[in-house]
């Protein structure tokens, strides 16, 4: 636990000492701010859904781009090696580094409340329980992303290649739904199932389901673990 | 202690270790001589367990790398061979967070930090930024990150590669005096930087060890002869040529006239010295002696001929 914070630490503070999480923060509240202004006033609801539907589409950019250097950079510049001949377990390695690119979407979650209360000082009605579901559901899928990020990062040194296979995965996961109507029936059930957004909707509908959560900590345990396997596999090459 | 046995790595079809074993004892500096690629690097990444050895063993204090790999990993400092570091973080924050992992907090690290600037010089840096240093600096950043922890073992792979000449001499004497207490074990490709700093040699050669021994050791069990040049005036070709009937432990090698100068070689072992004898024969037969010059073969010349005999038949 000790050794997952402090790698988790120096992590947030290599993104806080470069430009990495300003750059972050400030672009992604803008475009989440723009596109939620935008029609917000328009449309006289008191809700965040439009903010629900934006930041999901946001995050498959801005998420494979946190993690990008995570462990790819790591590989790059040669400290992988000095941290694997350190008394370190793999896992507190990659749960550290998986984590701190999390803290930086939550702290980009955060960020948008902002709308939040926009909306208590003008809307009527708010229903609050929607919107703590909402967040939760993007934190999850977040937290998703944020491990598929971190496994992409660990196949390469090269950060752009991490970008691109994590924009990748992320866009599987992401489409899937979309792509029900071209799946046998006898499958759509499946693959309905494994797909991001579905689960999404059902948590942000208000409904926390325990299969909703199982499968995003599913998939973020399995990304974690493959990101693991990766790192020890390199050592028996 | 640290005891190696027939260790070997594959890379894929490419057979980098070549069951290779030796021992390494507790308060020794030892010298791992290698051209580049003849396997040093892959050994010293078996040893600290970043790679896992395809066979064979590695024992530190009785421990086995692979089973009791934290174990291992907590005794060694290990400064890896292109010096990686965070170049973002500042001397101290670096060190603090492998102090950290090493479980070294608080009081501990603040004895740990001042130990290390100390021992490596890096008073004048402490609170830079590490991308701000020079590669000294860096250099002596990375020697400190290995000893943060006080480790009893030492693993340096070409540590003073990329120094300037008043670098490597500092660098030398760290070691050497790092060398009283702890065992010390660095990787080198150039014979000099070694052979000045350490207690013992090993030499690989194409993933094999061709020489294992102190540098007298290693010197003696050389087959080199010593090849004398000699510069005289007034010599015959007759009286050179059959010198070998007077002075039997020389052995006549070639002879150069230019301008009634004429450039003569001999050989000798080592064990007798000839070059008395050679002077009075010089005198009886009327030469004018103007240059006498032994050319004993040196650790240069070992290493060069036991990893170039091995390059030929390969």
């Amino acid at each position: 636990m000790r050794n997952i914070n402090t790698v988790c630490k120096r992590e947030l503070g290599g993104f806080f000492n470069s430009p990495m999480a300003y750059i972050f923060l400030v672009i992604f509240a803008i475009v989440n701010g723009y596109f939620f202004t935008n029609t917000f006033f328009l449309f006289g609801q008191s809700d965040l859904r439009v903010l629900f539907d934006i930041v999901p589409l946001v995050y498959l950019f801005f998420i494979p781009a946190v993690s990008m250097g995570l462990i790819a950079r790591e590989n790059n510049l040669g400290t992988m090696e000095t941290m694997s001949t350190m008394p370190l377990y793999s896992y507190e390695f990659v749960i550290g580094k998986f984590l701190a690119a999390f803290l930086l979407i939550l702290l980009g979650l955060v960020a948008t409340s902002i709308h939040l209360f926009t909306l208590i000082s003008v809307g009527t009605n708010v229903d609050y329980g929607a919107i703590f579901s909402g967040y939760l559901g993007l934190a999850l899928m977040g937290g998703t992303y944020a491990a598929i990020g971190t496994y992409a990062s660990s196949v390469t040194e090269n950060q752009v290649v991490a970008f691109i296979v994590g924009v990748f995965i992320v866009l599987v996961f992401f489409m899937l739904d979309k792509t029900l109507v071209f799946v046998p029936p006898s499958i759509a059930g499946f693959v309905q199932f494994l797909a991001v957004d579905y689960h999404l909707s059902n948590i942000s509908r208000g409904v926390i389901d325990s299969r909703n959560l199982v499968y995003f900590f599913s998939v973020i345990g399995f990304f974690i673990f493959l990101t693991i396997q990766t790192l020890e596999m390199k050592r028996w090459k | 202690m640290i005891h190696v046995s027939d260790l070997s790595k594959n890379y894929g079809s490419v057979e980098a270790v070549k069951s290779i074993s030796f021992d390494l004892l507790d308060g020794e500096i030892i010298g791992f001589l290698g051209a580049n690629g003849a396997g040093k690097t892959t050994t010293l990444k078996m040893m600290t367990g970043y790679l896992v050895p395809t066979e064979g063993s590695i024992k530190v204090n009785d421990l086995d790398i692979i089973d009791d790999i934290h174990a291992i990993q907590k005794q060694i400092g290990y400064l890896p061979e292109l010096n990686p570091l965070y170049i973002e973080m500042r001397v101290y924050e670096y060190l603090e967070f492998l102090a950290t992992i090493r479980n070294i907090s608080g009081r501990d690290f603040k004895d740990a930090l001042a130990r290390v600037v100390e021992q490596c010089g890096l008073r004048g840096v402490v609170h830079k930024t590490i991308s701000d240093c020079s590669k000294g600096y860096k250099q002596r950043i990375g020697l400190a990150a290995a000893m943060i922890h006080d480790p009893k073992i030492l693993i340096l792979d070409e540590p003073v590669t990329g120094l300037d000449p008043n670098q490597i001499v500092e660098i030398r004497e760290l070691i050497k005096t790092l060398g009283k207490e702890k065992l010390v074990f660095m990787s080198s490709h150039i014979l000099q930087e070694i052979e000045a700093t350490v207690d013992r040699i090993i030499i690989i050669n194409q993933g094999e060890i061709v020489a294992n021994g102190t540098s007298d050791e290693l010197m003696s069990s050389s087959k080199g002869n010593v090849l004398l040049h000699m510069d005289v005036k007034g010599a015959t070709k007759d009286s050179v040529e059959h010198i070998q009937a007077k002075v039997p432990a020389v052995k006549f090698v070639s002879i150069d006239e230019t301008d009634g100068l004429q450039s003569l070689q001999f050989e000798y072992g080592k064990d007798k010295d000839p070059r008395e004898d050679l002077f009075k024969y010089a005198i009886k037969n009327k030469w004018t002696i103007l240059k006498m010059n032994p050319h004993t073969t040196n650790l240069e010349d070992i290493f060069r001929n036991l990893t170039m005999e091995d390059n030929t038949d390969a």
